[in-house]
């Protein structure tokens, strides 16, 4: 790395004493930055540099997922429908939104243990108001909530002040929130066991579609959106003198999301459904042959992966906060140095990850149609630690994006819902468990490794 | 050397239970000025820059800024004051880059958003106006740096806040002969800049290069503080490892055989 320290031509004669120092030195020769990458093929040569460097981000994680889908896609043809492509969406979105939390945590190098079953908490709180108390939908929510945020205030509270290992208070609540959820579940007004959710407004973030209008609309505002924010940061970085990113590297970008979110939003648009068949159907008394309602649209949990995609990215990359989050997982006594009140945003990342549980555990709940405690059980944390890491969020702290859980969440679920169609029969989830463990190792090693690789090369 | 030091310590005592670790020092900055301050390990250098810092409070003596007595009770009351310390162990995030650690804690923000460009381009302007060309982008991570760079962004980081007296720990213990030279230069500047800085080292040629004045701390007292001029290496060895000077007369400088 000699080219970055520039030449060498600074006086380096101790002998002359004081005197020599005091010299004015050549200022106006001296370039002050070596050009940066303002064409796109210069910038892409620095990405590719920071990847060789161990900065790889996302990329082991996207070239997974696209590796799994061809290979189950080739296997299996019930993967491959569109069906399935839908179910997944559903299926996945509970451990991406815990994982969205988990970001977070793992930045500060923290770890919590006890956000599957926080969440399972949370969704008893919600389950036993609604069918028991009879409450309305944004009560039994925000009680949920609430819950969560409290869960939260507390772990943060015995990690930042009692100073106990977040190890071994989340494992500690690990355990206690099995037994709070079961006793939620199990006592007080209304059904026991396995409580059925019976508010339509819960049911309908896993089980319902937005009108096909409002999908496009959700892809075109997403789109101009983005363009938005990326062109106007451009223009006030042109206003100050400074070089933005080419522009040939900006249009790719917008240019991929917009083809992606298209694309995605035209195949939930099409009817999904498997059972086309019309089925005689007493309808006033007398038999016809009706065809069963159509699948069709996108799942009512994408607006709520969206939401909190583009607000916890906001809040990270963009606010004073999230530049707090990430100078207290670098270096914590820099932090403090620096006034950035450490406890306090050790407290709150992990109050975040428990909103973010209970937010999750809402939407287990719904895809199954109920609130049982084993849909809460560790492989529902694991899953989720899993989707961040393999996204690229170090264990380490400091390194990682809310992008991660999304990815690593597609990787998590793509292997859970291919293996589940792959193995059936006896020995399918001891097979699927062993494949989500093995990944996770996989994720944690090259975390390990580019970090090591990054402290050879100097670069990180 | 007839202008008012803008540091001032006067008679200044601090003890921690029965140990005195510092018996009436007498300590003067002068901005513009390089002031060295050196001793053998013990002697209570960092117990004098924790003075200074505001991280302990002075037991007896005087603290004087700009001629007037003031009372620094905290890091924060001295950096309100102007005075930045810059710590051997550096405090910088590695997984940040520059910029960001540059303004860390400090951020601009527009309404709730971080300013970006605008922190970029003071970063970039601090840099340049110190002569920094070492540094390829502002946007490197610090991990990315070397000692050196490291050391160069730590000191460019406690001038952005316009600082008055800046105070440097040891800032080329860890660094080879180019970059030494590279950061001595910096020190140099930043004294032309107008500013007091107080440079703390072991490293005798460093500070006979560099610095204007040099004080010597020697078991918690101050053995001298003289004019860079006024003494050679040999002689600052000496008064550094007994305290005193053989033979030689400069003003505030005991005389005689090592105790």
């Amino acid at each position: 790395m000699t080219n970055l320290e520039g030449p060498q031509g600074v006086d380096t004669d101790a002998g002359s004493g004081a005197s020599a120092a005091t010299e004015e030195p050549d200022v106006s020769s001296w370039a002050t930055t070596v050009p940066q990458a303002n064409s796109a093929g210069g910038y892409v040569r620095q990405y590719l540099q920071r990847v060789r460097g161990g900065d790889m981000g996302s990329l082991p994680a996207i070239g997974g997922l696209v590796v799994l889908v061809l290979l189950f896609s080739a296997i299996q043809p019930t993967f491959r429908g569109l069906y399935n492509f839908g179910n997944m969406l559903t299926e996945g979105s509970g451990p991406i939104l815990l994982a969205m939390g988990l970001v977070f945590v793992l930045l500060l190098g923290e770890i919590d243990l006890s956000a599957g079953f926080s969440g399972g908490v949370c969704a008893a709180v919600m389950v036993r108001l609604m069918v028991g108390y009879d409450l309305p939908w944004p009560v039994t929510i925000a009680a949920a909530l609430v819950t969560g945020v409290i869960i939260g205030l507390l772990i943060g509270w015995l990690r930042a002040k009692v100073r106990i290992p977040s190890f071994v208070v989340t494992l500690a609540f690990f355990l206690a929130f099995q037994g709070v959820a079961l006793f939620i579940v199990n006592n007080g007004a209304g059904a026991h066991g396995d409580v059925r959710i019976t508010d339509d407004f819960v049911l309908a973030f896993e089980n319902d579609q937005m009108p096909i209008w409002a999908g496009w609309l959700l892809a075109v505002v997403l789109i101009a959106g983005y363009a938005a924010i990326k062109f106007s940061a451009q223009a006030a970085r042109r206003r100050q003198g400074l070089l933005g990113e080419p522009t040939a590297v900006l249009a790719a970008k917008i240019g991929g999301l917009a083809i992606g979110a298209l694309v995605v939003v035209f195949l939930l648009n099409q009817n999904r459904s498997i059972n086309r068949q019309p089925i005689p159907t007493n309808v006033n008394g007398t038999i016809k042959f009706v065809s069963p309602p159509a699948v069709e649209g996108v799942p009512w949990v994408v607006l709520v992966l969206v939401f909190f995609f583009v607000l916890w990215t906001f809040i990270l990359s963009r606010t004073r906060y999230g530049r707090h989050v990430y100078a207290v997982g670098g270096n914590e006594e820099a932090a403090r140095r620096a006034g950035i009140p450490v406890d306090r945003v050790r407290i709150s990342v992990f109050v975040i990850g428990s909103f973010m549980a209970a937010v999750g555990g809402i939407m287990i709940g719904s895809n199954v149609a109920a609130v049982s405690v084993q849909n809460y059980s560790g492989n529902t944390l694991l899953l989720a630690v899993g989707a961040a890491v393999i996204g690229g969020t170090s264990l380490f702290g400091g390194k990682g994006r809310v992008l991660d859980a999304l990815v690593g969440g597609a990787v998590v679920e793509v292997i859970q819902n291919g293996m589940a169609n792959l193995v059936q029969g006896n020995n399918g989830s001891s097979v699927q468990y062993i494949v989500t463990g093995i990944v996770l190792l996989l994720a944690a090693a090259i975390d390990a490794l580019s970090r090591r690789r990054a402290g050879a090369t100097g670069l990180a | 050397m007839a202008d008012q030091p803008i540091l001032e310590l006067r008679k200044v005592d601090k003890s921690f239970g029965p140990v005195d670790v510092l018996k009436g020092v007498d300590f003067a900055a002068r901005a513009g000025e390089v002031t060295a301050l050196v001793g053998d390990n013990g002697a209570g250098k960092s117990t004098l820059v924790k003075c200074v810092s505001g991280t302990y409070a002075i037991d007896g003596g005087e603290y004087l800024f700009e001629g007037n007595p003031v009372t620094v009770g905290s890091p924060r009351d001295a950096s309100a004051l102007g005075i930045e310390i810059v710590y051997q162990d550096l405090a910088l995030c590695d997984n940040l880059d520059i910029v960001q650690n540059m303004f860390l804690g400090r951020e601009r923000t527009h309404g709730l958003t971080l300013d970006e460009s605008s922190m970029e381009q003071a970063a970039q302007e601090t840099l340049t106006s110190l002569s920094v060309r070492t540094v390829k982008s502002v946007r490197q991570r610090v991990a990315s740096l070397s000692g050196g760079q490291r050391q160069t962004v730590a000191i460019a980081k406690a001038v952005l806040w316009n600082s008055k007296i800046v105070v440097l720990d040891e800032p080329t213990a860890a660094l080879g002969v180019a970059q030494t030279a590279q950061v001595l230069a910096l020190v140099r500047r930043l004294a032309d800049r107008g500013l007091a800085v107080v440079l703390i080292s072991h490293n005798m040629t460093d500070v006979l290069q560099v610095a204007n004045s040099i004080a010597v701390l020697y078991l918690g007292q101050m053995a001298a503080q003289v004019d860079r001029s006024a003494v050679n290496q040999q002689q600052l060895v000496e008064l550094i490892t007994t305290g005193r000077l053989h033979g030689t007369d400069i003003p505030g400088v005991r005389k005689g055989a090592p105790a």
